[in-house]
């Protein structure tokens, strides 16, 4: 089975977010870009499908700021080829403009499954899986936690609320949106990522940006007003552990 | 037509999401504005009719393929009802559900979407929605241009529909699409029964990603058991099986309301808070002064947790 993962770079949300000088997007220049946590679980669940069925793995991404060290690390991991799409500009790629991208250079491959996080934090316009397989045509589900192949046809779960969720059987091709892969994303070490780096196995693809966009307008970012603030309790470990005692009492509990 | 405001019916198991009279409530507002009518779309389940109040119109398709939720198939007939009925606007709760259909109908219908949407209203002729980004540390405040629109807004947002009058109840036939596809339901896996109940307890502890390792989730169970209190957790924690799904707080978990709910790690991103906010008194423990969890928590404090939590066991012991 051959597999594509997507992978987008996000901002790492540990940092303060600074905005630009209209406030219509993040400012990119000081931010520090991370691999989207969705994409890391997809990867994970596309590497335990090679493992379990054999197959290939391939990553591609979007020329997003540092991805060619998240490509890196896939190959560490295990992937078997690593793409970035560049030529898609500086500032923030909607999710429709990443679809028609990665669904014409699948156009050119023959691929069976695409495995994609299935959101990312700046993803405004949508979450790529479905719109990429609506562009393809292909079926689609998303929010799975576990994806098995047999033969020419997968299974998946979908994940719903409260624990609950449902075994689905879709025929290949098709596009799948990872929640979250079986086991936790696998380390790579930094000497075998630098191995990978040096070996300088990423292939390059320039592309052009679409013409159709989202077709939305970001008018402005902001922070959302505090509707309340927790008072914050101050002082020695056992200052704060008395007084978080006496509020679980005030509550009736803890007699 | 082009002025009405169309809702999809969220339902699981023969359960109509509180959700979707929310978003009803919304659409009578924005219908309200653009002088269309309000339209749902339920599909597979005509039994639940009755109890969409608030719409003008309910348009229910029935089809073997759409009893039991696949994306594939409900994608079809949605998709079949807004080509023919064209309406300004889509409304989907941002669920499973929601996650699999607003991105397909957006590329398959040809509307702009905006997703985690928490607010909506019509501006002149236009519409603007304002939506969570960036884990929730920010919101966006955006235009919808064009004509039509793909909206998945967040649970809880807006005040369910009044409720009132009975919407007319009209019968949509299935498109031929649906006796052919490529998805098909298997089963529904239950959670697994004998684990504690944490929306029966009255004091939960939590735990986030900020616990580090599953040796440290031993110190703050030893603080739980002292207070006689089951252990929850937020996502990343079950996600990598320190705690069994069962333990899970959150959208994609369980929904809790116990007297005091305490935190340890957790930052407070959107998908936890919508399991946790309506907790009668929230204590919240996080190094980061500026996470989110300190503005839905009544009391915080920023000391390392390796520090509080023995402290805690100590004297609650």
């Amino acid at each position: 089975m051959r597999i594509v993962v997507p992978v987008k770079q996000t901002p790492d949300l540990v940092e303060e977010l600074d905005l630009n000088d209209d406030a219509t997007d993040v400012d990119r220049e000081f931010l520090k870009f991370v691999l989207s946590e969705w994409d890391d679980q997809a990867l994970e669940e596309a590497l335990l499908v090679k493992e379990a069925s054999g197959g290939e793995v391939i990553v591609v991404g979007f020329g997003d700021p540092d991805v060619e060290l998240s490509l890196s690390t896939a190959l560490a991991k295990g992937a078997d080829r690593a793409v970035n799409l560049t030529g898609l500009g500086e500032g923030w790629i909607d999710s429709h403009t990443r679809a028609a991208v990665l669904a014409q250079w699948l156009s050119g491959q023959e691929v069976d499954l695409v495995l994609a996080g299935v959101q990312a934090v700046d993803d405004l316009d949508g979450q790529l899986p479905p719109l990429l397989a609506a562009t393809l045509d292909w079926p689609h589900v998303g929010v799975v936690i576990g994806v098995e192949g047999k033969d020419n046809t997968i299974q998946v779960s979908q994940e719903f609320g409260g624990g609950k969720a449902s075994r689905l059987e879709v025929k290949l091709p098709a596009v799948v949106g990872v929640q979250a892969a079986r086991q936790p994303p696998r380390y790579a070490s930094i000497t075998r990522i630098r191995q990978v780096q040096q070996a300088g196995g990423i292939e390059e693809v320039t592309v052009t940006k679409p013409d159709a966009d989202a077709g939305i307008t970001v008018r402005r970012l902001f922070e959302p007003e505090k509707t309340g603030h927790a008072e914050m309790l101050t002082g020695s470990p056992e200052d704060v552990a008395d007084r978080i005692l006496d509020l679980i009492r005030s509550k009736g509990l803890l007699k | 037509m082009a002025n009405d405001i169309l809702v999809l019916a969220d339902h699981l198991g023969g359960q109509l999401s509180d959700t979707t009279l929310e978003l009803v409530g919304k659409a009578r507002e924005l219908a309200g504005a653009t002088g269309g009518q309000v339209m749902v779309a339920l599909l597979g389940a005509p039994d639940l009719a009755g109890r969409i109040a608030g719409a003008d119109t309910v348009l229910s398709v029935d089809h073997p393929a759409l009893v039991d939720y696949t994306p594939e198939a409900w994608e079809k007939a949605l998709l079949a009802i807004v080509t023919e009925r064209q309406p300004r606007l889509v409304l989907i709760a941002n669920t499973t559900i929601g996650m699999d259909l607003g991105g397909g109908l957006s590329a398959a219908w040809g509307a702009p979407l905006v997703a985690y949407i928490v607010g909506l209203q019509a501006d002149g002729g236009g519409i603007v929605a304002t939506a969570q980004v960036y884990g929730g540390k920010l919101l966006a405040e955006v235009a919808i241009t064009g004509d039509r629109g793909v909206c998945t807004v967040v649970a809880g947002s807006f005040p369910a529909a009044a409720g009132g009058g009975s919407p007319t109840v009209e019968t949509v036939s299935p498109p031929a699409g649906l006796d052919d596809l490529k998805t098909s339901f298997l089963t529904m896996v239950e959670p697994e029964g004998g684990d504690v109940d944490i929306t029966a307890a009255e004091l939960l502890v939590s735990v986030g990603r900020g616990i580090g390792s599953q040796d440290n989730l031993e110190e703050v169970q030893e603080l739980a058991d002292a207070l006689g209190a089951p252990l929850s957790a937020s996502r990343p924690v079950t996600d990598a099986g320190w705690l069994p799904k069962t333990r899970q707080v959150g959208k994609s978990g369980l929904k809790v309301k116990p007297k005091v709910y305490l935190t340890f790690g957790i930052s407070g991103a959107p998908e936890h808070l919508e399991g946790m906010r309506d907790a009668e008194l929230i204590i919240a423990c996080n190094t980061d002064a500026a996470a989110p969890i300190f503005d839905v928590a009544h009391y915080g404090t920023t000391i390392d947790l390796f520090d509080l939590v023995p402290a805690l066991t100590d004297k609650a012991g």
